[in-house]
């Protein structure tokens, strides 16, 4: 995802990526990535709980906006 | 979890040994407008299909770098994950799709105003492609060119 989000980036999209792995986040170097403590298969914390996904999305989606970010951004998702 | 303790040994292994492409330079696009003003794609690595789309190929050595388009307001109910991965549990997904392609909360949060507007296409494709290379090659341009068309200007990537 990391790869795609880049060629994204080159055409003027602005990216965000969530990131379940922060160790391959750190080699790949995607241009924005929200790290999440989840397991794989639960990018988005639980199923059938939409507070908590609407959460990780507002958090993700944020990073979009934040001016003080420079590539490559690594943030890390702190549960509410 | 988000670390590799969760895998087999098997996997831990080869997520440690495998060459991860390195992005260098980071391109950087700085947003432009306000997340309000914004329309958004979704993307994700799940391989979710609709009920019409042939699920991905799970025979492919290297892994199916294939793309589907789903419609933004298509319903929850009708779609399926097909990724072929042993290394994770799909019981979460196969229960909520909007786990890993949350086509519900996105409209919500339209509806709410926190973003603008939603593209009418979402990508699927699926991840654990050992070789990225055609997937970053041949599929992935000619889709990004329909996003500039559709002026698309943020885009959320969710794996799983």
């Amino acid at each position: 995802m990391s790869l795609v989000a880049a060629e994204l980036e080159r055409r003027g999209i602005s990216t965000v990526v969530i990131q379940l792995l922060r160790l391959v986040t750190e080699k790949v170097r995607p241009p924005r990535a929200l790290a999440v403590p989840f397991r794989h298969g639960y990018p988005l914390d639980s199923p059938n709980d939409p507070a908590k996904q609407r959460a990780v999305l507002e958090a993700a989606l944020s990073l979009l906006a934040d001016k003080s970010l420079q590539p490559p951004a690594i943030v890390d998702y702190e549960v509410r | 979890m988000g670390d590799l303790s969760e895998f087999s040994f098997k996997y831990r292994l080869y997520l440690k040994a495998y060459r991860w492409r390195r992005i260098d330079p980071v391109p950087w696009t700085p947003l432009k407008k306000p997340l309000p003003d914004c329309r958004l794609v979704l993307i994700s690595s799940a391989a979710i299909v609709t009920a019409d789309q042939d699920p991905f190929d799970n025979f492919i050595r290297i892994g199916d770098t294939g793309i589907r388009e789903i419609p933004w307001d298509v319903d929850i109910a009708t779609l399926r994950e097909t990724h072929r991965s042993k290394a994770f549990d799909h019981t979460g997904i196969r229960r909520d799709p909007n786990l890993a392609f949350p086509v519900d909360r996105l409209r919500e949060m339209a509806e709410a105003g926190f973003i603008g507007s939603l593209n009418h296409r979402y990508l699927s494709i699926m991840g654990s492609v050992t070789d990225p290379a055609q997937l970053i090659k041949t599929t992935i341009p000619p889709v990004v060119s329909k996003l500039v068309d559709d002026r698309v200007d943020i885009a959320l990537l969710i794996p799983v």
